[in-house]
Formats: structure tokens, sequence, C-alpha cells
């Protein structure tokens, strides 16, 4: 048992401080504003201190840190894509990962379990090779695999799929990860809070000022805020955000929905996705299935689960593990959303002076959060874009330079 | 020891049926109808399970499922809810989640180490130095879970059904009861629902000691008996609220959509743990466990109880122990001045000792902490929620019954989008705004006396009635009057805590005071910092008193902190019964079993399963496919191109609404001609090709791919919408089947089955005939997609086979076989023609494939043109080109996929790679940068093995002397 825990049986007063404080009013003004308090918003806030010492900085929350697509995910971590550049900022994001449970002194359960993409049809295959291909020039660890190797990763996967969709093969992705999505937010709120970033929960953003062009405060339900810069980091709520200040974006809103079971001893030890059955699970440290499925298809601004999706997804779940049939499905949720014409997130400046947008991120955000959190700050502070996120750039719609990363996206959005 | 009762009327074990299990190596008696736990308690077995995260013994909560202290596996099935799960005869038991059997559970030393394990631990340790983490993330992966799962269960296949009613009621108390009945009288169709086995809800164990409610409750049920048009289903659970009143209900036997006009939520309360030290050990019960098990399945809960109290239930509670025998050490009320009444005077007089404003300070273990041997009360200040410990007293029991309030069973209100308030008079959540259509009625109210509970179930039907536009009396909501039935704070702290708030997950009053500590001060954050609620009964007996713990640390009313999200299910739902049969749609040609006895190996093309190649035998499927090619170029070949997308457009503005969706001309287009047809989307990317044709002024036939097929209909569907042309579009993808024949030969072959004159001046390339082939009426489209020569056959799906035999047989001399789509794909690229969605990705437009032929830029709109504009006046950033290796290549053979490269730069990507034995050459298809473009450019491509192979580009086609015929 480490010997970090001993402080806890030793002492009678509970020893460890809060992990933010609480504030309750914003000040007049800021030198960044940044809404949203979800990984990415509140890893911004993080590196904006820790990278370019900007302090003087509030994170704007609705609800509660980490509730909406943070708290939601399925906390798959990888960066198996199909671009160069996907695979370079995703990787970047990885290395990270890697090392930051002991950066923010945080548990993260960072678990590299090694994850599959299997192919069931020959043209999946073809796609495996692609991203494998582009990976392994890249200098990320991904390779096809055949049936044999799956097989040996996990013994009780039905490679017939009950004879509806047998396997052919997979990208194995060794890097692979799932991680604690919570502890991902709250590590980042301690994180920037120790620095001097001012966290508000319950503090909703009512409107944004922009004169001439600039962006010169935020209007929140605590009053008025003056800022000459805004980070909008708000997942599936942008379209709200992004229409305070006029700007057209090509985001539309999907749902996207995941399911939880009850836990069960360890057995699944590896991340499994197939794009042909639209299924996607790990199994939690808590030993829950995790499981996930494909946007729901069609735009809507809700949370709400269906009976459908549930229905669907532990369908296919059966076709690959016949034995679950009597494990119970506890909770299912939803979330939104953010969808891209290409499927790579929007990063970095926009036409208005001091408004970022960290924005697009459908349903592969969780796994970029390091990586958007310090870019974003990169862009912020020096007021350019790194060269990382230049191909996610807003202007790529209008400039016809898309980065086409929906072959790579984890299911078949 | 063995603890049952006499028989008595109402119970739900059938004496006359004795039946044996075992559970742990042991063997027990049971009755028909005892579940697993009542029947091990019956027998006096204390401790039926451990607890999730500090292996404590446990027992009996709530008998309801509201808990899952005890869960059990018989090796085939995990995780089953003994509580409320039936025994059977034979049944081999064990608990799931022990190291050695549930009474010397090698794991519970952890209990002895919890304080090391302070809330949210995994938090805080284990992650330095980095290289340990997988270490310990293997000892908390393993010591995490319930249940094992059994790989060899079998996947069962459960039914679904499909259910309408006028009215779906859920729970079968007394109130929901009665709503069934009063809106069944009025005329309506009644489905109602209760998890438990039989009907009546509270009726059938709250009885205080005396029997009018079994009276009460038999009235009841006979009545609803009396309804026809009342359909009631008994262990079946209403799982989760969907939009438009759309309720899965659930039983073992499947699930049940119910589509219901108008739904009433009667689901009752669960019954709330008071929260003191050691209020988990075994025989510390629920108040309403206690009864459940005396009246449903004639069981003494035990021989000395304490009743620890804070409301009338309690007192009941204890009328109840001591009809069943149990003697009833003390009642201990948690309320200061309180004298219960009459109830309180007959029970001191029945030798109950009463502390009123005392408190269950702890519970004490016996030594082996399997059961109970005492209750330690002391004065309790119901204002500041703390026990007076000065003058402390122990009574001896081997028992304590708890009821100190309840907490409504709203999920379905919750997930329907009902806003809930507190009633500070009820001390519970009531609803305060109801989505249209749904009605609350009786204890999810706050309505908890019998006679109001009846009067708001017919309240609820007559709303619900009115709802519908029936005549129904208007009848206000009854107000509780007198105490509240719940305890605005139940908790007694202790310094040495192990006063347990979650069951589930052992969450103790003080992980809330430090999560809070740490700032996780709001409900949401404190759920998921503590996971109280998390586990698998979903906060049912320990959200409400994590939020009055939260109410209480920050100094707030209850309702300022409100509650964490409901969402499915109600109770965790089995995969298989959710998954259910399962849908694959496939799609089958009307040749699909001609291929079949001829040996070939089918492939999925979207839906569709098509015959990708025919070996012979002991031929590789390389060999097989060049076989068939050689065949094609030097005779013929037939293949079924049955799955091909096929649309016709009716109407005078065919060629107007071709024009706007294509990239090409049409107006000009003659009758018996065919033109290319390149779609696009907005954004200018290639998104599938095909052929029209047109068979008329007013008819366009279309021939798209197959993969594409569905989307593309659906794509013309949506532009018509936005156009309004005078047209008609129909998909006859599955009406009309189709066959290629191509080759040299195919001409001869075809002229013997058709008047149709076949020659290059009356029937040339790129045109359409109809004519009959076979005696059967068939469109012949003259393609030249795999070979120079080729026909398409379009014709009824029934009448392809008669069609294709023919020609089978007509082609015999010429050697003519089939071919299947993987050699199509050879046949194409020797042709030099490109496939969308193989040589094209998401992001490709015509210009970077050479198209831009097919592109009426003059037009005065298609889809996708805004974009062509801006694109046009752009460099291309790449370019598909034809390409050889070198003759006689010999090394690594490159695959689709492999990419083009120039050191650490990626030029681009191969689309399609084959060697071809008819022009003895590897060819294929790759984009490259624009630089590379010229005939006797070179590039290199790098194989998966890593070595860098030359490519030269050359022109289409492959194949030389292949113009025309």
């Amino acid at each position: 048992m480490p010997f970090r825990l001993l402080k806890y049986a030793l002492t009678k007063e509970h020893p460890a401080p809060r992990f933010f404080k609480s504030h309750e009013t914003p000040k007049k003004s800021y030198d960044v504003v940044i809404i949203g308090g979800g990984g990415h918003g509140l890893a911004a806030a993080y590196y904006l201190a820790k990278d370019h010492g900007i302090t003087n900085v509030a994170v704007l929350e609705k609800g509660y840190i980490g509730g909406g697509n943070t708290g939601r995910n399925t906390t798959i971590v990888r960066s198996n894509y199909l671009t160069p550049e996907g695979v370079n900022f995703y990787d970047a994001s990885v290395k990270i990962y890697e090392g930051l449970s002991e950066e923010l002194d945080l548990n993260l359960f960072y678990s590299t379990r090694g994850h599959f993409t299997l192919a069931h049809t020959e043209s999946a295959m073809r796609t495996m090779r692609w991203r494998a291909e582009v990976n392994k020039h890249v200098g990320v660890e991904s390779r096809v695999v055949g049936p044999d190797e799956i097989a040996k990763a996990c013994p009780q996967l039905d490679l017939s799929c009950s004879g509806q969709a047998p396997i052919l093969g997979a990208l194995f992705h060794a890097p692979g990860s799932v991680a604690r999505h919570d502890g991902v937010a709250w590590g980042y709120a301690r994180g920037a809070d120790r620095l001097g970033a001012e966290i508000f929960q319950n503090t909703e953003v009512l409107g944004i000022d922009v004169i001439n062009g600039k962006v010169r405060g935020v209007k929140t339900n605590k009053g008025y805020i003056e800022t000459k810069q805004v980070l909008s980091a708000v997942a599936g709520f942008t379209p709200r955000i992004t229409e305070m200040v006029d700007l057209e974006t090509p985001i539309v809103i999907h749902p996207l929905q995941a399911c939880v079971t009850e836990p069960m001893k360890p057995w699944l030890d590896t991340i499994l996705v197939s794009g042909s059955l639209h299924v996607y699970v790990s199994q939690s440290s808590r030993g829950e299935l995790v499981m996930g499925s494909s946007l729901d298809p069609y735009e809507v601004h809700s949370t709400r689960s269906t009976l459908d999706f549930v229905e669907g997804l532990t369908s296919h779940m059966l076709d690959m593990f016949p034995f679950l049939s009597n494990v119970k499905v506890v909770r299912q949720w939803a979330g939104m959303a953010d969808m891209t014409p290409d499927f790579a997130p929007i990063m970095g400046k926009t036409p208005i002076e001091g408004f970022y947008l960290d924005a697009g991120w459908g349903t592969w955000g969780f796994k970029a959060t390091p990586i958007s959190g310090k870019t974003m700050a990169q862009t912020i502070a020096n007021d350019s874009a790194p060269d990382l996120i230049h191909s996610f750039r807003l202007s790529r719609f209008e400039d016809y330079e898309l980065t086409g990363e929906k072959g790579a996206a984890s299911v078949g959005h | 020891m063995i603890l049952r009762t006499p028989k008595r009327a109402g119970e739900w074990v059938d004496r006359n049926k004795k039946i044996n299990f075992t559970f742990e190596g042991e063997a027990f008696p049971a009755y028909e109808g005892d579940t697993i736990s009542s029947a091990l308690w019956a027998a006096g077995q204390k401790v039926l399970g451990r607890s999730f995260k500090y292996h404590r013994p446990r027992g009996v909560l709530s008998l309801a499922n509201h808990d899952v202290n005890v869960l059990v596996t018989d090796g085939i099935d995990t995780n089953i809810r003994a509580d409320v799960v039936e025994v059977k005869d034979g049944m081999v038991l064990t608990a799931v989640n022990t190291s050695g059997g549930v009474k010397k559970d090698k794991n519970s030393y952890i209990d002895s180490i919890s304080p090391l394990l302070p809330v949210g631990f995994y938090y805080k340790a284990f992650h330095t130095p980095r290289r340990f983490f997988p270490f310990w993330e293997n000892v908390i992966r393993k010591a995490a879970g319930l249940g094992v799962v059994n790989f060899n269960y079998p996947r069962i296949l459960k039914r679904k059904q499909h259910s309408h009613c006028d009215l779906l009621v859920v729970g079968a108390g007394p109130t929901g009861l009665t709503a069934a009945y009063v809106a069944a009288q009025a005329g309506l169709e009644v489905t109602i629902v209760d998890e438990n086995s039989q009907a009546g809800g509270s009726l059938s164990y709250n009885r205080g000691g005396v029997h009018s409610n079994l009276t009460e409750l038999n009235d009841l049920l006979s009545k609803v008996a009396s309804q026809p048009n009342i359909t009631m289903h008994t262990s079946t659970y209403a799982a989760g609220y969907y939009p438009d009143h759309l309720i899965p209900i659930v039983s073992a036997s499947g699930i049940t959509k119910v589509r219901a006009k108008t739904v009433i939520v009667a689901s009752g309360a669960f019954e709330q743990p008071p929260v003191f030290r050691y209020n988990d050990l075994p025989g510390v019960m629920l108040g309403s466990a206690a009864q459940r098990l005396i009246y449903r399945y004639g069981v003494k809960p035990f021989n000395n109880g304490v009743v620890v109290t804070a409301n009338d239930y309690g007192y009941r509670v204890a009328f109840d122990l001591l009809e069943a025998g149990t003697k009833v050490v003390a009642l201990v009320d948690l309320r200061a001045g309180v004298n219960g009444g009459i109830c309180a005077k007959d029970l001191m007089r029945r030798g109950v000792k009463i502390y009123a404003g005392h408190c269950v300070y702890e519970a004490l273990a016996s030594s082996d902490k399997s059961s109970v041997r005492g209750a330690v009360i002391c004065a309790y200040d119901d204002k500041e929620n703390v026990a007076l410990t000065d003058n402390k007293l122990t009574l001896e029991c081997d028992g304590i019954a708890m009821s100190a309030g309840w907490a409504p069973a709203g999920a379905l209100l919750y997930q329907a989008g009902t806003g809930m308030q507190f009633d500070y008079e009820v001390q519970q959540f009531v609803p305060s705004r109801l989505p249209d259509g749904i009605f609350a009625a009786g204890k999810v109210n706050g309505i908890f006396e019998l006679d109001q509970r009846i009067k708001d179930g017919t309240r609820a039907a007559n709303e619900a009635l009115r709802y519908l536009g029936l005549q129904a009396p208007q009848n206000n909501i009854e107000k509780h009057v007198g105490i509240s039935p719940s305890h605005p704070y139940p908790m007694v702290p202790h310094d040495k805590g192990k006063n347990f708030v979650d069951f589930d997950e052992d969450i103790q009053i003080k992980d809330f005071v430090n999560a809070a500590k740490e700032g996780f001060d709001n409900i949401e954050l404190m759920k998921r910092f503590t996971t109280v609620g998390m586990g698998p009964s979903q906060g049912k007996h320990s959200n409400m008193n994590a939020i009055r713990i939260l109410a209480k640390i920050r100094e707030l009313p209850v309702e300022k902190i409100g509650t964490t999200t409901s969402r499915p299910f109600f109770h965790p739902t089995p995969i298989g019964h959710l998954g259910g049969r399962g849908f694959h749609s496939h799609r089958l040609t009307s040749l699909h079993d001609w291929h079949q006895t001829n040996g070939a190996v089918f492939t999925d093309i979207g839906a569709w399963k098509r015959a990708a190649y025919y070996p012979a035998t002991g031929q590789t499927k390389e060999e097989a496919i060049q076989a068939e090619a050689m065949v094609v170029r030097k005779s013929a070949g037939i293949i079924d191109g049955s799955s091909f997308g096929k649309i016709e457009i009716h109407g005078p503005d065919g060629a107007e609404f071709l024009e706007r969706f294509f990239t090409g001309t049409y107006k000009t287009q003659k009758v018996g001609g065919c033109r290319y047809v390149m779609l696009l989307d907005e954004s200018g990317v290639v998104v599938d090709d095909g052929i029209a044709s047109r068979l008329a002024d007013d008819l366009f036939y279309l021939s798209i791919g197959t993969s594409n097929a569905a989307a593309v209909y659906r794509e013309m569907q949506r532009s018509q919408q936005m156009w309004q042309l005078n047209l008609g579009l129909v998909n006859v993808t599955g009406a009309l089947g189709a066959i290629n024949i191509a080759g040299p030969s195919a001409r001869e072959i075809l002229a013997t089955l058709t008047d149709l004159d076949l020659s290059y001046e009356s029937f040339p390339i790129s045109s359409v005939r109809e004519s009959q082939v076979a005696g059967v009426e068939v469109r012949l489209i003259r393609v030249a997609f795999v070979s120079d020569m080729g026909y398409e056959l379009h014709a009824p799906m029934v009448q392809v086979p008669h069609i294709w035999n023919a020609l089978m047989e007509a082609g015999q001399k010429h050697g003519l076989r089939p071919f299947g789509s993987d050699t199509q794909r050879l046949l194409r690229l020797e042709m030099g023609n490109h496939m969308p969605g193989v040589d094209t990705d998401g992001l490709t437009n015509p210009f970077e494939i050479g198209a831009d032929w097919a592109i009426e830029m003059s037009k005065s709109y298609f889809i996708g043109q805004r974009s062509l504009t801006i694109l046009a006046k752009r460099s291309l950033r790449k370019r598909l080109v034809p390409f050889v290796l070198a003759q006689n290549f010999k090394g690594e053979m490159p695959m689709d996929c492999n990419l083009v490269v120039d050191g650490r730069d990626i030029l681009g990507r191969v689309t399609s790679i084959s060697y071809s034995k008819f022009i003895d050459r590897c060819i294929g298809f790759a984009y490259v940068t624009p630089d590379k473009n010229e005939v006797g450019s070179e590039f290199q491509i790098r194989t998966d093995n890593g070595s860098l192979v030359t490519a030269t580009v050359v022109k289409t086609p492959f194949l030389k002397n292949q113009k025309g015929a």
C-alpha cells in the first residue's frame, strides 16, 4: 500500500485541501475569459498559467466542471488517425497524457490497454492499412493484424460475430488507452486554480461584447466581465456561443449516446472498436463495460437518451460477445457532439479579434484534452496559432483545405 | 435455527411445496415462492453477501432490489438479485465477490485498513512512480467488479413485443390499482405493471399488526380482476421513460415496448436507511424489509428486535414484529416530544419500551462480525442532529428494524421531464410540473395515508380521463396532514464512522464531508467523487441521504442542492433483453442460389451479398480472379449486377433534375442515348457516378454503384423536396436485376437470344435499347466499363435467372463463364476506369481524378458548382495517376493504401493495384503530387514491410487495342 495514503489513516482531520477554490462573483476584468469548464477549458487555463505566466484568467462554467462531454465520453485515448496532421496532433496529446498523472499529481488511471479497430469487410481492411501506413510513417505504433492476434488479446471475442460479420483483421494501436475522465477535469482545475486562475461554476455566459470586430467583454448571469480575449471551449454548445459573436461555422450538433453495465470481474483487457457493428467497448477499473456507438443520425440539441440506441448497441455487443446475454445495463446517457464536415476540430483564431475557438470536437475531444489546452493557451498567449493546429483552423473551410478524418472516426458515424 | 412463523393468510410462499437448494456449499430448505434471501434468512443464515469495497458481511437490507447486498451466482448466471429472485429446487448458489466464501472472505482485511482508503483514494496514490502504476492498477482492477462472467453463457434470444394502451399505470399498489380500476370503469384500455410477483404494493406487507389491509387488498384485486380491459403484468418493471410515452416494460421473458396515450406513475417510495455506526450489519434491516419477510414469506426477521424510527411506520413495524413473534426490546424514536399516541401506549402495554428523542448510536457486532448482538442507544439532539452520548444504554438484541423515511421512486417522472420540488411538509421531492399526459399518484406525490392514496389514485385516473377528452370529476391533490413520514436528517454522526449511506459502494458520512472539503460540494461532483448512487442500485437507498448530508454541509436548504440526473434504467436490464434477436439485413439477388451452387465466394457490398469470384477446386483467390479475367478478355464472361442502384426519373422535368443533380448535360441527350453522371456534394467532393439512359422524353433510367445507391436515392428525394420539379422518382433497385455480358464474344452470344440489331452502327457504345432477350423484356445498355464489348441487361429481378441460364447455354461453345465482383475490379482497372469510394476519398474533387471532361460549368446550377468554381482557380494538391511497376516486377507487391513517399514526405497513396495476367504487368492508380502527373514520371511506393518500389506513370487504358469495336 503506497505511503501516500498513510496520512489519511494517521490524521484525524481529513488532510487534503480543496481541489479548487469556490469563487462566487467574478472580478471586474480578466486578461482572458475561458467559456466552458470542461477538460479543454480547464487545460487551457492551466497551460496559460504554467507555460505563459498568464494567471489573470476566469473559467466560466454554466453547470459543474467536467459535466459536459468530459464527463460523458467513453474515455478512449488514441492517436491512430488518418491524416498526418491528425496523427501528429493526437500523438502529442497521448504523450502528455502518459505523464499527466505525475504532472498533476492526481491518479488519472491512465491505462494503456491497446486498441483494436476491427475490420469486417475488405474495404474496412483497406482503410485500416491506410491508417496503419500513415501512423507508421509519422512514428505512431499502429499495424494491421489478423484474426489470430485479435483472438490472443481477447479470447472471448466471437471472431465470426455470430456469423453475421466475420472479423477479417484489425488495426492494432498499442498506445490506445483509457483514463478517468472526471479526474482529467479535476486535475486541470486544481492545477489552474493553484497557479491563480479562477473557476466559476453555475456561471452562464449570456452574451459577448464585440466592438469594431474586437472582443471587449462577456455578459454573465453573475455580472459583466471586461476582457479582450475570450476562448470558447464548450463542445456541444458551440453554436450558441458563436451566435453571440455572429460567427458562422459549419458545426452541427448530433447527440452521441453511451451506456454502462453493472460491474463484473475484469476480463476485457483491450479496447475494442467495430465500425461495421457500431460498437466501442472497454472495461473500466470499476469492472463496468463502458460502451458507445455511432452518432444519432439526426441533428438535435439535446442529451435525451433513446431506447433504439441501447437496443442496437446491445444487439451488436451480443454478436461480439454472445455470453453477455444476462449481463445488465445499469445506465445510459447522451452528450452533444459538435460535428464538422471533415471530422476534424476547429481550433485557433477567428475573424473576431480576441475570440478564439476550440470546437468541433465531435466524438474525439477527450483524447485531445491536454494538447488542445496547450495549443490553445499558446494561441491566446501569442495571438497566433502554432503549426500543430494549423490544419484545424476555421478558415480551412473557405480555403477548401479540409483535414479529412472521417475514415478514422472510431465507428461509422 | 429456523425463523418461520406460522402460516398466515396472504403469504406468497406455498408451504405445501418444499424445495431444497445449496448456498456456499450448505444445504437449505425453502418453500416455493421464497426468494433466495428469504429462504436463507428463514434458515438463520445471516451473512448473505460481502460489500463491494470493504468486503463487509451483509444481510438483508431492503429485500426489494433497492440495494445489492446480496448478489449470488449459480455458476451459470451472475449478479443474481437474491432478494427478489425466486429460489428454485436444486439451485447451487454462492455469493459473488468473495475470496474463500462469504463467511470467511479473505478480502475482509480491506475493512480493517479502510482508514488508508479515504474517499477518492485511487486518485491520490499509485501513480508515482509511473512505472509501478500497472502493478497497482492490476491489484485495483481485480479487487473491483462484482460477479465473474461466465464465458459459456448461451446467447439467449429474448422476444420483443410492442403494445399500445390508453393508460399505463406503473405500480400496482393501492394507488395504482385504484387508478387502473377507475380508468377501466370509464372504458379505457389499461395496462398496469408491478415489479413484484404479486400485486398489492405495501398493502401486502405493511399491516401494523392488524389485518384490515389484507381485506382491503383483496377487495381491490377482485375489483381490478372484474375489469376485462385491465391487463396486469406482475414481475415486470417499467425500465425507463422515452419521449412520446414510450415505456419498455421488462419481465423475465423479454421486453414489451408500451406506447401509452397517458401514463400514471404510482411507483411508490423507497424506504431510506437511517445512518448510524454499523447500520450495515446483517440483522439491521429496513422496517419494510422486516414486514416483507413476515407477511410475504412467513419469516420472523429476528428474535429480539429493536426498532429505530422517526415516523409512524416504525410503530407499525413494531406491531408487525410482535405479530411475528419477535420480542421487541425497544422502540427508539429520533423525534423528541412525540408520544406516539394510542400506538405507543398499546406497544408499551405489550412490553415495548419507547425511547423518544433517542437514536441508535451504534449497532454492536457479534464477535465474528456476522450479526447484531446489541444496540447502543442514547439521547438525540433532533435540531443539531447529534447523538448526546453522556448516557448511553446498551440493549441486547439480534436485529434492528429501521424506519425513518422515504424517497420517491420518481425515476420515470424525472426522465419524462417532470419538475420536482422539495415539499418540507413531507420532507420529500414531489412533482410540481408534470409533462403532458403524465400523472403522478400516491407516495411519489408525497401522499402516505392509505385512504388518501386511494383518493389520489382516483384523482389521477380522472385527470388521465380528462386528458383523453373524457368527462371526469376534478379533484384536488390530497394534502398530507400531520407528522412528516420522513425525517429531515436521520443521520447519527460517530467518531469511528462506519455509518453507511450507500451500501452498494460502502460510502460513509465522513466520505461526504471529506469530499466537500476537497471542493466536491455540489451534488453532481459529489456523486462522481464519492461514487454515491453509481452502483447497481443507482442510489435508490442512498441519493436522498446524500442530498441531505450535502445540504447540511453547505448549510443550504435541500432544494438548493437538487438531485442528480435520472436516466434509464430503473433496474439494470439484461443485454439479452435489450439486444433481443438482433437484426442484420442482407439483400440477395435472384441469382444468389446459382452463385452458391457454383461455388462463389461472397462479399458484402453495402447490404448486398455479391459473388466475389468462383474458385475452382484448389484455386487461390488470386488464381481464380486471373482465370475469370482471362476468359473475359479472350471470349466472354457474365456478372450478376443486380445489386447496382437503379432509379427511374419519370416526368417532363427529368433532364432539368439531372442537370441540377449531376455535373453533366442531359437536356440534349437523345432518347436511346446514355450519358455519364457524376454526383458531387456541395463542397465539390466526388460522391458517386453512374450512367443515365434516356428511355423516353420523360423517362430517364439511372444506374449507379451498389454501395451508395440508397444514399444517392435519399439525396435525390431531398433535392426534389427542395426543387419541387415536375417528376417522380422511383427506386427500382430491388425490382430490376441486371446482368453484364462482356468480352469479345459477347455480341455473338447475345445475338442468339434477341432479334435486336446489335451491330455497332445501330447499337453503338453509350446507347440503350429495349427489346426481348430470351423472351423477356430487357433494357440493354451498351457499356464499356470492364471491356470494350459489353452489354448490361436490365430485367425484372425474378426473370434474371432465366436470362442468365439462357446466356450460359448460348455461350457454352464460346467458353462463357461467370465472373465476380473482385474480378470486375481487376477488369475495370485494366480498362483504366476508376471507382468512387475506392479511388476517391471523402475529400477528392473531380479535377484530382481528371474528370474535368464530365463537368459542364456553364450550367446555371448543379450541386457542388460553387465549390468547383473556387477550386478551379486553385492549384491541385494531388492527382490520381495510372501507373505500372517494372516489367517482371518480383519484389514485395505493394497493396492498396500503401503510401507514395519521398523521404519523410507523404506524396499520396495507392488506391488500386493489381497484377494483370492478361497484360502481364502490375498496374494501378495512385495519388501523387501534381508534378508527378506526366506520363513517364516515376515515384516510390513504400510496401508494408518498408521496401520502396518504383512506379511509372502511364496512360490509360492499360489494355492496348481496346478502342471500341
